[in-house]
């Protein structure tokens, strides 16, 4: 086991010193370390001085106080941001200089190979950005005498290096996949807006000084770089880094695929729904029961909410509300046949969005979506408990009559969106990632065409014309 | 015994395109193969596979005893691969990218040192060991990359093209060195477009066509069996003054001239001093008796443009 760990590092770090050699001697990539390592810092203390001046003299000296953290962490990041460079070019750079065969011939394994490009990319970035942070560190001790809390030190030595590996690993992702540097220079805004983001969070955080977020947000980042690491090496393929000439968009074979997915071996609707469907909602069971967690945990999420933000009990008076609720449903016209399709329409864009936000996050932000409305549920169950009411009458009145249909399409859909988003860690031998992702979308089509809108159609009828019939019967009016 | 290199049925897919189909090979070691086809024959296709770099659609292959699907890695270990596009790191000196990929075979570094020194010296390039390779010229470059591939003692060559960015006397050099890596018990597979390097070298041939093997043998077995039996040329000290019609019935006479003469026959060993005696007997001195040269070329070329696979492939 020891032995075999130690010859998989041995060809890692093979990989990765060559490929550091390579890189110390190019002038495009040394002289930008350089400069965000020794210069840029020097600039962020003469610009912290300065800001300290300026804020102290306006009696705003607390705006001084988190922007020298801040620029700590910046002069961390500046550097860094080249490894994202470095990476996207691991294999693509390789692959148009045409050396790439010759190394794949060789008898390293995929895994030495993948994390000894990703390893190259990250070292001479990462040492410049330690490096900068000392700069940064030993200018502002020498100019003002600030010393950096230990644990915030920590936090921004861990965040900078966590923060590297998450870009470093979605580019190799990305120039593993792609046939020439433009093209994965092209695809880098899969990584940069979302890290941009990131920073957008991290400045807030640290302006409103919430530093254990830091923590928070580190933890999430290990998480994305495991998935990406793995995702990476799933998809490494020797045969598509070589073969693979040209990033066609081939929309004929990709709506082939698809359709061929879709309809399996079935030949007829009740074929399809006996076998096709059956099949993939039985490959369902495991997100089946996570979402089933997820939607409980949001709905005690709510509950417990409710503790803090408690809503004034009158407003859980609900004698008579049937009458109010008349009111209410037609000013927001969800009454009838047309209230019916828009609150179908209203569910079917959810799942949409859902299924959106999940496909490109690992599944992670559908789900949260999906969440958001239990835990209000939880929220309002939560409030009418403190107002003195009862959870179980509010539950049967107001959300059991429709949700007997629409929590399990809720479910259901959130199983596929958490199947779909997550298709790219789970791409079958032999199988490229355009392929396993049209088979995962035919898969999520099926689940949603075959369950999730006839339950939709099922509970949007039910909320129009059974729900206010029930309130009315339990509250009168 | 065992041959070396064994492919039984080997076939590559491409979504719709085959690349490789049906391919049988078998090299025994001391055996050079020489893979002839026309540019997207699937020559690079089927070396891709025997090098566990691309997995087969169908069929399979072993290498040094390895299969080259499920043991990809103890292939890799034993084949030199020379491709087509040799792809160096150019920012690195000779002895360094030597190191790199001689370190990755677990060859120690003293016995790594050595061997850069001996093959460096034995493709005349140890004078350019300290320079940079992005100033090598394309010669030396291959050259190079051929070292690179003999760099771990592979029992297993795969070269792709490997004479054909080299001057004349490069291109010798290296054939000479192929020609002795062979009586290392190695078998060596050649992918060239270079019919006569081809002739020169390899004890099989095999030609590829869209991504079938349409002809094989040897290269004297291929001449034979596609343009016909030996044609020998006879030059006399006198005139013929109609002797052929004196000449025995089973030869075949081709062309003539005033002094010379051609025939074709199945059996030279055996015909060629009938004729000598039959030519003395008569009071004619030979000058010459020698096999008329065809080339590798018309086999080529007549097998490449034939619609089917010819006799005698598989």
């Amino acid at each position: 086991m020891i032995a075999s760990w130690l010859e998989v590092s041995r060809g890692i770090r093979l990989v990765a010193l060559r490929e550091i050699r390579d890189q110390i001697r190019d002038w495009r990539i040394l002289t930008p370390i350089i400069i965000l390592t020794l210069f840029f810092p020097l600039l962020m203390n003469i610009t912290a001085q300065q800001a300290l001046d300026f804020v102290s003299r306006y009696g705003a000296p607390i705006i001084g106080d988190r922007l020298v953290p801040f620029l700590l962490m910046v002069v961390g990041f500046f550097p860094i941001s080249i490894s994202l460079v470095i990476a996207l070019e691991s294999f693509a750079g390789e692959r148009e200089r045409l050396s790439l065969e010759p190394l794949l011939a060789t008898p390293l394994q995929d895994s030495q190979l993948y994390f000894g490009k990703m390893l190259a990319s990250m070292a001479p970035p990462l040492s410049a950005a330690y490096l900068g942070i000392l700069v940064y560190l030993t200018g502002l001790y020498l100019s003002i005498g600030w010393t950096a809390p230990p644990v915030l030190l920590i936090q921004v030595f861990t965040l900078t290096t966590v923060q590297a590996l998450v870009m470093v690993s979605g580019a190799v992702v990305i120039s593993s996949l792609t046939t020439s540097v433009r093209a994965a220079n092209l695809l880098a805004s899969f990584v940069v807006i979302p890290i941009a983001e990131l920073i957008i969070i991290e400045s807030m955080v640290m302006f409103w000084a919430r530093y254990h977020v830091l923590w928070w947000i580190v933890v999430a980042l290990m998480l994305i770089a495991v998935v990406l690491a793995r995702m990476g090496l799933r998809l490494f393929n020797r045969e598509e880094l070589l073969s693979r000439e040209i990033d066609v968009l081939n929309l004929r074979w990709a709506g082939r695929t698809f359709w061929q997915a879709f309809r399996g071996e079935a030949h007829g609707i009740v074929g399809w729904y006996r076998d096709v469907v059956r099949t993939t909602l039985a490959s369902l069971r495991i997100p089946l029961a996570m979402l089933s967690a997820a939607i409980l945990i949001g709905f005690f999420l709510g509950i417990d909410s409710a503790n803090t933000f408690t809503l004034p009990a009158n407003l859980f008076q609900w004698d008579g509300v049937g009458g109010e609720m008349a009111e209410y449903l037609d000013a927001f016209n969800l009454v009838g046949t047309a209230g019916w399709i828009r609150i179908l329409y209203i569910n079917v864009r959810a799942i949409g969005l859902a299924t959106l936000l999940g496909a490109f996050t690992f599944g992670v932000l559908g789900i949260i979506l999906l969440m958001v409305p239990f835990a209000l549920i939880g929220y309002f169950a939560g409030n009418v408990a403190l107002a003195g009411g009862s959870i179980v009458q509010f539950l049967m009145a107001f959300i059991l009559p429709h949700g007997s249909l629409e929590i399990p399409a809720a479910i259901i859909a959130g199983a596929a969106i958490l199947q779909l988003g997550s298709a790219a860690l789970r791409i079958p031998a032999g199988k490229s990632l355009g392929e396993g992702w049209l088979h995962a979308l035919a898969g999520w089509a099926r689940i949603v065409l075959a369950f999730v809108v006839p339950l939709l159609i099922g509970a949007a009828a039910l909320e129009v014309f059974l729900t206010p019939r029930v309130v009315m019967a339990y509250f009168g009016g | 015994m065992d041959a070396l290199v064994a492919t039984h049925d080997l076939t590559k897919q491409f979504r719709a395109l085959t690349a490789v189909e049906g391919v049988n090979l078998a090299v025994q070691a001391g055996e050079v193969l020489a893979l002839l086809g026309p540019n997207g024959a699937g020559k690079t296709t089927t070396i891709r596979m025997l090098s566990s770099i691309l997995a087969p659609t169908r069929g399979s292959a072993t290498v040094a005893g390895y299969d080259v699907v499920r043991h990809a890695e103890g292939v890799r270990a034993r084949i030199g691969l020379l491709t087509e596009h040799h792809g160096l790191y150019t920012r690195m000196r000779a002895e360094d990218y030597l190191l790199f990929f001689g370190r990755i075979y677990n060859v120690s570094d003293a016995e790594l040192r050595e061997r850069i020194g001996t093959l460096l010296e034995r493709y005349d390039l140890q004078d350019a060991a300290a320079l940079r390779l992005g100033h090598y010229s394309k010669g030396m470059r291959q050259k190079l990359a051929l070292v690179r591939a003999l760099l771990h003692d592979p029992q297993v060559l795969l070269l792709d093209e490997p004479t054909s960015a080299m001057d004349p006397s490069s291109a010798h050099m290296v054939r000479e060195s192929i020609a002795g890596l062979r009586r290392g018990n190695r078998a060596i597979i050649v992918c060239t477009h270079n019919l006569h390097e081809a002739e020169l070298l390899a004890d099989k041939i095999a030609i590829i066509r869209k991504g079938r093997i349409i002809a094989r043998g040897s290269p004297q077995a291929l001449k034979r069996r596609l343009l016909g039996d030996p044609i020998m040329e006879v030059h006399l000290a006198q005139q013929l003054n109609g002797l052929h019609e004196n000449l025995p019935d089973d030869v075949v006479i081709m062309a003539r001239g005033e002094n010379w003469l051609r025939y074709q026959t199945a059996d030279p060993d055996a015909v060629n001093p009938r004729i000598i005696r039959s030519l003395q007997d008569n009071g004619f001195d030979v000058i010459t008796l020698a096999e008329v040269e065809r080339s590798l070329e018309d086999v080529y070329l007549q097998v490449v443009a034939a619609e089917s696979p010819l006799e005698g492939a598989s």
